[in-house]
């Protein structure tokens, strides 16, 4: 109980009508940064760097936070209702989402992601209140070879996203494992698909290709139908504002399930928030499946909600990381961790001790911040909707342009606006032919972290092979792999037999 | 009916236009006040470069720069562009085009130095006017907390009698990598043997250390003193060239292995100013690491002085080339 005693000085502090100040402009920015196609909480968190001089640190801290989660509720809105997502957390979430959306649930797709984040963030800050010291002995147990089985598993997890022509599927992965290449390597320092072009030694960022394959590529594709394609008058949000009881009844399972994939993702470092993203949705639609009535492809309530919580249930134990292991779990983590060194701390396992006001009061924030957020976000929820009455034109238009201002604005180099529209032109030629996006994103994420991974395993354990499968956690991980695969095959044949 | 979604439809129509002269006009008054800042007393405006990204090393550094400038009063305005990619050579490369633009200054460093010759970058020192050399941290030596090593003797002598053993660090061909090759350089071992798994900072390389897929590391001491305190890790030495005050850790130069390798940072100038805007720029430099601010952030970052100009700061820039190529060439980068 002592955690608790701790919180509860925690709130003492955070509750001062400053800090409840920073933790509200905070939340409020990182919502406009994330429905923002480009520009994401990294970008935010950075720019306002600067602000760790004036302010103190627990002020600074709270705010950061609070851009840091509103970016995670923000991404979704825009996801939902223009299938163009804010950052990579919420790719999974267009699937369903947008198709939601179509079918004139707008206001109920964005409550859903709301109250999916808040659940996903609520308990993943719970998790970290009590659970900090064991967090971090499940990060201690990760070595390569773990980490090669879960990107395995993931791979696996998220294939039901391939399944409609497995043919478009394996281009769309192969092309996103391509893109993932590009670059120095960073074990061998050999260049890889560069042509010698300087501005390509680091690859292509993640955010790059989220943004030109998915929201410049939509942007192109409506451009392109717009005179075909009927008004929208009909996609237009139905009178009732919130989710009805029986959605919601359908949607928290699947909120729950979420946070439980979401929730372990934090402490190991696989890239942020979009890995259980992606194992959340494959989830939901093999779950869907089974049903009676399957709902995955009319847009499935349960395909926005599991994925929204996953996504918010890693950034709450991604903070726990942080702070308890100085581990940074994402970019924004990566930047915070610049500021705590600004102050000269260091988070850690002496952070608790050195600077407990800060640490209980910025975990309390973190409540405050989900609260804030919810408020924020719950009653904007028709508002938003109210986006699809822009007309088209200039609604597109300006998705266009800030896809450009946060492309530009990370690096200030014209190189990248061009990739940019090159890779946009590439997203817009894929939708064209009916590609699926989905598996050239995950591609883009998982594959460098098995490749990394792999090579890591091989070189600490001098070429031997062995190295896979001497780990309890990585078999553990494999014979699941396995019973799934053949429990698959054994279904198929069953079903082609009758 | 049909008048009141005109209206607003129209409402909408003014809101697009609006965000869009918002967004245009704050774009031109940004490109205004970069052309402003051209002419005119050097200290009334300066662009500091960090060729790095938000929170990385060079952008921390640049960040305390400009602040430092600004709490004492040394420049009025002094802002931080980031412009990142290929280990610094991507800004020097845009730098170097920038002809006598005495109101802008790169960030530069030991990393720069290995970004030129790794990525064998079209451009080098030669491009930019060397200014002045301004602090540096020293890597750290690290072993587990149950590892049975506990001085550096123990290591190098089982790795001399052929003991193969796991490292880490930062990236491949950065000073961590750098640090560990000239290890095994002073002491008779072939850098091309090692073994290292690069990883993105000490937190990640901490991680491989306890997990027990790497044996040592080394990494800034500043990214890592609160763990080597709190007794995750263990320090066997520290790569500076005498004991610094506060750290409690010997160096490797006093164990007998004569490591020098530095991450260094400084600032080059654009190529093509004259020699009076160098001074100056050299005065703005020295102005502000002697204010009071600088000195606070020498001690948060754990960083020490190393001011180094002129002639002496030229021969230091040869050397680390130097030594940086030999290096990279025994690793086969």
């Amino acid at each position: 109980m002592d955690a608790l005693m701790h919180l509860m000085d925690g709130f003492g502090h955070a509750f001062t009508p400053m800090n409840l100040l920073w933790v509200l402009v905070g939340c409020l920015l990182g919502t406009a940064v994330g429905v923002l196609p480009g520009l994401g909480s990294s970008m935010a968190v950075a720019l306002l760097l600067p602000l760790t001089f004036a302010l103190d640190p627990t002020g600074a801290f709270i705010m950061f936070a609070g851009v840091y989660f509103g970016g995670l509720f923000g991404d979704s809105t825009m996801a939902i209702l223009m299938n163009t997502p804010g950052q990579s957390s919420a790719i999974a979430s267009t699937f369903e989402g947008h198709k939601m959306a179509l079918s004139g649930r707008a206001p109920q797709a964005l409550a859903t992601s709301a109250i999916g984040a808040f659940i996903g963030g609520f308990i993943s800050c719970v998790v970290v209140v009590f659970l900090a010291p064991v967090l971090a002995d499940l990060s201690a147990s990760f070595g390569p070879a773990e980490y090669f089985a879960l990107a395995l598993f993931a791979f696996a997890a998220t294939s039901s996203v391939v399944a409609d022509s497995v043919l478009k599927g394996l281009v769309a992965l192969v092309l996103g494992i391509g893109i993932s290449v590009i670059g120095i390597d960073s074990v061998s320092g050999t260049e890889r698909f560069t042509f010698g072009v300087q501005n390509l030694f680091d690859g292509i960022s993640l955010v790059t290709v989220t943004v030109a394959v998915l929201a410049l590529g939509e942007v192109f594709f409506i451009a392109s139908r717009i005179r075909r394609d009927p008004n929208r008058a009909e996609i237009r949000a139905s009178g009732r504002p919130f989710l009805s009881k029986s959605e919601f009844r359908e949607a928290t399972p699947a909120w729950l399930r979420g946070t439980a994939i979401g929730l372990p993702f934090g402490v190991i470092p696989v890239g942020g928030a979009d890995v259980p993203t992606f194992m959340a949705y494959g989830l939901e639609r093999k779950l869907d499946t089974r049903r009676k009535d399957p709902q995955f492809g009319k847009g499935a309530i349960r395909g926005l909600a599991a994925p929204e919580a996953a996504g918010n249930a890693t950034t709450g134990t991604a903070m726990g990381a942080l702070l308890a292991l100085g581990l940074p779990i994402s970019s924004t983590a990566a930047i915070m961790l610049a500021a705590f060194r600004q102050y000269g701390l260091q988070p850690g396992p002496l952070l608790f001790d050195r600077a407990p006001d800060l640490v209980w009061g910025l975990l309390a924030s973190f409540f405050i911040a989900m609260i804030v957020l919810l408020v924020i976000n719950l009653p904007f929820a028709p508002l938003w909707a109210k986006l699809l009455l822009i007309p088209r034109p200039y609604l597109y238009a300006g998705i266009a342009v800030f896809c450009g201002l946060g492309i530009y604005a990370t690096s200030a180099s014209v190189f990248d606006l061009c990739m940019l529209l090159g890779i946009g032109i590439l997203g817009f030629i894929l939708r064209r032919y009916g590609v699926p996006l989905a598996p050239l994103m995950i591609g883009m994420v998982l594959g460098p972290l098995a490749e990394t991974n792999m090579r890591d395993a091989l070189l600490s354990s001098d070429g031997s092979l062995a190295v896979f499968f001497q780990s309890p956690i990585a078999v553990v991980l494999y014979v699941i792999l396995l019973a799934a695969l053949v429990y698959t095959g054994v279904g198929r044949w069953r079903a082609r037999k009758r | 009916m049909t008048q009141d979604s005109h209206l607003t439809r129209r409402r909408f129509g003014y809101l697009a236009y609006g965000v869009l002269a918002v967004a245009a006009v704050s774009t031109a008054t940004g490109f205004s006040i970069k052309k402003g800042a051209a002419a005119g007393d050097l200290s009334a405006n300066l662009t500091l470069i960090a060729p790095a990204g938000a929170g990385g090393g060079w952008d921390g550094f640049a960040r305390e720069t400009q602040q430092a400038m600004r709490l004492s009063g040394v420049t009025n305005n002094a802002q931080v562009l980031n412009i990142p990619g290929a280990g610094g050579t991507i800004g020097l490369g845009k730098f170097a085009t920038m002809d006598g633009r005495a109101d802008t200054v790169l960030a530069t460093g030991s990393a720069m130095t290995g970004g030129i010759a790794l990525n064998k970058s079209p451009v080098g020192y030669k491009d930019a006017t060397l200014l002045a050399r301004v602090a540096e941290d020293y890597d750290v030596l690290i072993t587990a907390n149950d590892s049975s090593y506990q001085s550096m003797d123990q290591l190098v002598g089982d790795w001399k009698s052929g003991k193969k053993f796991k490292w880490t660090g930062g990236s491949a061909g950065s000073i961590d990598h750098l640090t560990v090759a000239q290890i095994a350089r002073v002491n008779d071992i072939d850098p091309g043997t090692i073994t290292y798994i690069p990883k993105s900072g000490g937190g990640e390389a901490i991680a491989t250390l306890l997990s027990h897929t790497t044996d040592f590391a080394c990494t800034g001491y500043n990214e890592v003193s609160d763990q080597v305190e709190a007794g995750r890790v263990r320090a066997l030495g520290l790569a500076a060239p005498k004991r610094i005050a506060g750290i409690d850790i010997p160096t490797m130069t006093e164990q007998g292995h004569k490591v020098t390798m530095t991450n260094w940072r400084g600032y080059l100038g654009a190529p093509g100013i004259s020699e009076d805007e160098r001074a100056q720029l050299i005065d703005i430099l020295d102005a502000t690491r002697k204010s009071e601010a600088w000195q606070d952030a020498l001690k948060r970052n754990q960083w020490t002085d190393v001011w180094l100009t002129g002639p002496e700061f030229e021969s230091f820039i040869a050397a680390d080339q130097k030594q940086t190529d030999e290096i990279l060439k025994e690793l086969g980068l």
